[in-house]
């Protein structure tokens, strides 16, 4: 089959192909470096599958515009790097509180502020998980090869959809512009999910219901203009979507829109596991730094050493019980390689209490971590 | 009126040596411009070209104090400053007479920027705001703005077997700054030396907010010989697609009207982005955007002929 075959492709146009494959038909996007290839490549791809790009005047634009598609009933997604990252942050929070299915890829390069334009980083880890104001979850994906950034917009797209919230691409600027071979599933090969739509007459139906829809807390969401009027708002609102300020309906509302989230972590959290079980040392690391580590615990076993590999796919929720099984292991140590001053290594280290020393390694001037230093440091901890 | 030979002999704020392209229309515009300033100056740069290529570590090609904060907010940064000195020099901290520059380019201004450039026009804060317009994101790699002209191919409204570049017509900021009623509005070539210095004098000279707006061509996006750049901008004068007019106080003047207007093709034919408009099947669109300049030219000289009626009353 003629999308099997094998092909060159950069991360950030590999987002696009995933994206696509999962259904995106709208994107609104805003240039900015390294993530401006997505909507370059959105611009040129989407007209010809029926498709929708627009480019908007800023970021805050784009982002309130992806909301509004996918209130249309369109699967819909933006992209930016840290600047643009923080100007959407207050919509991320009202797509997270008007339960709006959305993908928003952050392709992280070095901040704070304008930073290193064209130089990787991780430091957007934190700003991803508490970014936009008010207790609320969010879900963030972090591929760490071209073809897992494909794999991971469709995954992105489906837990959107399925749970009714803005899932967050967390790439950075080496798997964003790194060209790899890829050979790309076909489209049987992939499941594709959809939002649930509401099965009651329009009369009936409560969009933001307390107790109804396939996943406990993720009410069906109908698309404007298929007869089903329906208000969204910001304001804390009840079943019915108009605003409240009876504490009681609040604080359910509120606590159902985190618990549809915290109560599926195991649904969510994925990992690769590589080397782990008999591990005495463990590397922690995510993204970029994940190849790295990965030739720097291949380097340490072919050398006698017993090291392994934890990668967390999935970023938010944290992969508390995966962290937990290595605790229980109780390794030598724990090693996270970041390129930031230490976000991750934070809920790690909180998992591993005193019971298993944590080693940071951080690198934030847009430099990667090389699989040596991340090798001494292993050759340190044992 | 000052001659050429004068106006060389004024020190520069923006050296040389910095890593703007060559044939690049941005620094012309802004050493034209400070040319006018006579006084020392302070610089705000929104995010772009201009900020990204002068101020290079461990260098910089400013002699003046220059602040970048982000990509939106270039006016609302000087208004700060601007503020700032205003308190000072009322507490008698500072004596000294102190200009407020802010450049940006049309993504900055048209668009993120347009927001805090319009704030600070309507506080009416003492500065000069220039933008220079190159039609379209060159920094990032040459994505559409609203600045665009109609017709253009740019990466995110690339030429295909459908679409033939941009679809629709550049906004018209240069009015929207109009209608905020500020003391001072121009639009400014740089082939048209002397009437962008006189213009930045002016500009610097009110009290209150002053708008320039500058065509500065791009040979990466325009795709033209960077050693055709003033050629561009004189084409665009010519044709009437970026003419030569100033508000003072609201009141219009065309300070250049070419002598025979040419038609817009003249400028179109010079440029790659504009290539596709020529094959047969994007027949018609460059009739549109004749008519589309024709009406703006028109309507400018009507603006004029309604400001000299005014001012006979």
């Amino acid at each position: 089959m003629a999308e099997n075959k094998a092909r060159l492709l950069q991360g950030n146009e590999a987002v696009v192909e995933g994206a696509i494959a999962a259904g995106l038909r709208f994107f609104a996007g805003y240039p900015i470096t390294p993530s401006t290839e997505i909507a370059e490549q959105a611009a040129a791809k989407l007209p010809t599958v029926g498709g929708k790009f627009i480019q908007m005047e800023d970021e805050i634009a784009s982002m309130a515009a992806v909301c509004g598609a996918s209130l249309a009933g369109v699967k819909s997604m933006t992209a930016t790097s840290g600047p643009g990252f923080s100007l959407k942050q207050e919509n991320l929070g009202f797509a997270v509180k008007g339960e709006i299915p959305c993908v928003v890829v952050n392709v992280q390069r070095v901040g704070p502020s304008t930073g290193m334009p064209t130089s990787p980083a991780q430091g957007d880890v934190m700003q991803a998980r508490w970014g936009s104001h008010g207790d609320h979850e969010i879900v963030a994906l972090c591929p760490s090869s071209v073809e897992e950034a494909f794999r991971l917009t469709v995954e992105a797209f489906n837990i959107a959809e399925e749970y009714r919230t803005p899932v967050i691409l967390l790439m950075d600027e080496v798997i964003g512009h790194l060209r790899e071979k890829v050979v790309l599933p076909s489209k049987e090969e992939l499941t594709i999910k959809h939002r649930e739509k509401p099965s009651v007459p329009p009369e009936q139906y409560k969009p933001f219901a307390m107790d109804q829809g396939r996943i406990p807390g993720v009410p069906p969401l109908a698309a404007y203009g298929e007869g089903y009027r329906f208000h969204v708002t910001g304001l804390t609102h009840g079943e019915d979507g108009f605003p409240t300020n009876n504490p009681a309906i609040a604080e359910k509302q509120i606590k159902r829109i985190n618990e549809k989230i915290s109560s599926n972590r195991k649904a969510l959290c994925k990992v690769e596991r590589f080397f782990l079980n008999d591990a005495e040392v463990v590397v922690v690391a995510y993204g970029a730094t994940a190849r790295s580590a990965r030739k720097a615990v291949k380097d340490a076993r072919e050398q006698g050493i017993k090291a392994g590999l934890l990668r967390p796919i999935t970023i938010w929720p944290f992969v508390e019980d995966a962290l937990s099984e290595v605790k229980a292991n109780l390794p030598k140590a724990v090693i996270v390689p970041e390129m930031n001053l230490g976000q991750l290594v934070l809920p790690v280290r909180r998992v591993m209490g005193d019971s298993v020393p944590v080693i940071q390694i951080n690198k934030l001037a847009g430099q990667l971590i090389e699989p040596e230093e991340i090798l001494s440091a292993i050759k340190e901890a044992v | 009126m000052a001659t050429l030979k004068e106006l060389s002999r004024v020190p520069e704020v923006l050296a040389p040596g910095h890593r703007m392209c060559a044939g690049c229309g941005a620094p012309i515009v802004v050493r034209q411009v400070l040319r006018a300033a006579k006084a020392p100056v302070a610089v705000a740069n929104a995010t772009g070209c201009l900020e990204v290529s002068t101020t290079i570590y461990p260098y910089t090609s400013w002699k003046s104090p220059f602040i970048h904060v982000a990509f939106e907010n270039a006016s609302a940064s000087l208004s700060g400053v601007e503020a700032a000195y205003q308190s000072l020099k009322r507490q008698g901290k500072i004596t000294d007479e102190i200009k407020f520059v802010a450049f940006g380019g049309d993504g900055g201004t048209y668009d993120i920027g347009l927001q805090s450039l319009s704030g600070a026009m309507e506080r009416g804060h003492d500065m000069v705001y220039v933008c220079y317009d190159n039609g379209a994101y060159m920094n990032t790699g040459i994505q559409r703005s609203s600045a665009t002209p109609m017709g253009a191919d740019t990466t995110t409204t690339p030429v295909g077997s459908v679409r033939p570049g941009k679809l629709g017509w550049r906004k018209n900021l240069t009015k929207i700054m109009m209608a905020h009623g500020i003391p001072y509005v121009a639009q400014i070539s740089p082939s048209h030396w002397n009437d962008l210095y006189q213009k930045a004098e002016k500009a610097f000279a009110v009290k209150g907010p002053a708008f320039l707006n500058a065509i500065a061509p791009c040979p990466r996006g325009w795709r033209h010989d960077s050693a055709e750049t003033v050629q561009m901008t004189k084409l665009a004068v010519d044709t009437c697609f970026w003419p030569l007019f100033e508000a003072v106080d609201g009141k219009v003047r065309v300070t250049y009207k070419p002598r025979q207007k040419k038609p817009v093709v003249e400028f179109l034919k010079t440029q790659g982005r504009f290539r596709h408009l020529f094959r047969p099947e994007n027949e018609g669109l460059i009739e549109q955007i004749q008519a589309e300049v024709d009406r703006e030219w028109e309507e400018l000289l009507a603006l004029e002929r309604l400001s000299q009626e005014q001012a006979a009353e």
